[in-house]
């Protein structure tokens, strides 16, 4: 065990990095996709409506072979490494599942909080950033968490475009030590303690994110 | 100059991609119906007063919704046989993802069996029903009535999630499209067709949700939630 470990760990390194730089780019496509598709101008509504429905739409891997293979060929000639495709693939397709979160939590402000701050003349972006934001956030938090672990384990699929994240490392190892029930057991642990990480990070965010904010009383 | 889109290339690969998106489909409906059944039992199982049976389904349920379904899938595949389970690419795929959505229903049914009120339990105890009646007769129907969107958004997340089988050779359509595009060095036909595939599937299996629930909504539940 000793001596896969370590190779096992590295790739744990990689889907690390594959999930932090999908995840950011999966927020902020969320938000883009989500403020278009509330805003007044149809032509963005419309696009940001094709976004969401097509990344939805079709299969993950479907979204990550289509990049890796067809982008590269003509009429695209777009060649990327694997890691760009991963977190590009990763980024785009949770980031269009964020974006229907983004808007359901948006749009669960009370009006009356919108209200007052038009009444109190505080302008559009402060109060989208003071006012609308901090109360959305909070409400973001659950299925956001979901989406998250969601991405994690989407990162196991770039190991069929040949990314040497940790589900690529552990079935090389198999192939090399044919320990197929420790390399594959470990990694599954592996995975399961990276979502339980994301667990409690967002749980600490959420903790943050409430401080200050009154509960009604029931 | 080459065309964008070899539209006569395209129309020759449609009858093998549809032979895949054959099995697909019946991978997908084999798998959703296990996952339903095996779903419900883990929920009950969870919801039991028993420890030592509420805690065993709290930890699979907790393990496998938060581990990746392709590791899942190499471990049935790869591991099993060394337990003395050798199971066909085919049984591997779809028991893996038939367990995997039984986790994911188990807690959609969970969430509907909680939202039953108390008084309907202790109206059973009172009539001295016992449990698996009360539940098959008076909470089932009322807990499963709610929760069919959930299901059925499910069912979709599924479909879209049978290509992961073919990382176990199981041949459905994105191995096929692969295939096919290794054999002509065209990838973009064969790819974005099977992508146009999924998206036709998932819009018409999400409407037919959004219809399916709007028939089964008792008109008691419709005024008292537009109430």
């Amino acid at each position: 065990m000793m001596e896969w470990l370590p190779m096992l760990l590295k790739g744990v390194w990689i889907t690390l990095e594959i999930t932090v730089l999908a995840s950011l780019l999966a927020v902020l496509m969320a938000f883009v996709a989500a403020l278009a598709k509330l805003s007044h101008w149809r032509g963005l509504r419309w696009l940001a409506n094709i976004y969401i429905e097509v990344f939805r739409g079709t299969s993950l891997l479907v979204q990550l072979f289509w990049f890796y293979y067809v982008l590269p060929l003509p009429p695209f000639n777009l060649d990327m490494t694997s890691f760009t495709v991963a977190v590009l693939g990763l980024g785009l397709h949770i980031g269009a599942y964020g974006a229907e979160v983004v808007r359901g939590a948006l749009q669960s402000v009370p009006r009356g909080q919108i209200e007052a701050a038009i009444a109190l003349n505080i302008s559009l972006l402060r109060r989208f950033l003071r006012i609308v934001l901090p109360q959305a956030l909070v409400n973001a938090i659950p299925p956001a968490t979901n989406l998250l672990i969601e991405l994690l384990k989407g990162t196991a699929l770039v190991s069929l475009i040949t990314m040497a994240d940790l589900t690529f490392r552990a079935s090389q190892l198999v192939q090399l030590t044919f320990q197929s029930r420790e390399i594959f057991g470990i990694t599954l642990l592996l995975y399961f303690v990276l979502a339980q990480c994301i667990n409690f990070g967002m749980r600490m965010l959420a903790r943050r994110f409430t401080r200050g904010i009154v509960r009604e009383q029931h | 100059m080459e065309q964008l889109v070899d539209l006569d290339f395209a129309w020759s690969i449609l009858p093998d991609l549809l032979r895949a998106a054959v099995n697909t489909i019946v991978i997908t409906l084999v798998a959703f119906s296990i996952a339903l059944v095996l779903g419900l039992v883990l929920a009950l199982m969870r919801r039991s007063p028993l420890r030592i049976l509420s805690w065993p389904a709290a930890t699979v349920i907790e393990f496998i919704r938060s581990t990746p379904l392709l590791i899942q899938l190499y471990f049935l595949f790869y591991v099993m046989p060394e337990f003395g389970l050798t199971l066909s690419a085919w049984s591997a795929g779809i028991a893996g993802i038939a367990l995997h959505y039984a986790c994911y229903s188990a807690e959609v049914y969970r969430a509907g069996l909680e939202g039953i009120p108390r008084g309907q339990w202790e109206a059973c105890k009172a009539l001295s029903m016992p449990r698996l009646h009360a539940y098959r007769c008076v909470i089932l129907p009322q807990a499963l009535r709610p929760i069919i969107p959930a299901l059925g958004n499910y069912f979709v997340a599924m479909f879209k999630d049978t290509p992961v089988l073919s990382a176990i050779t199981v041949v459905e359509l994105m191995l096929q499209a692969k295939n096919i595009g290794s054999r002509s060095f065209r990838y973009l036909e064969p790819i974005t067709m099977a992508g146009i595939f999924f998206l036709i599937i998932s819009i018409v299996v999400a409407l037919l949700v959004r219809k399916l629930e709007l028939r089964l909504q008792l008109p008691s539940t419709h005024t008292r939630t537009t109430a």
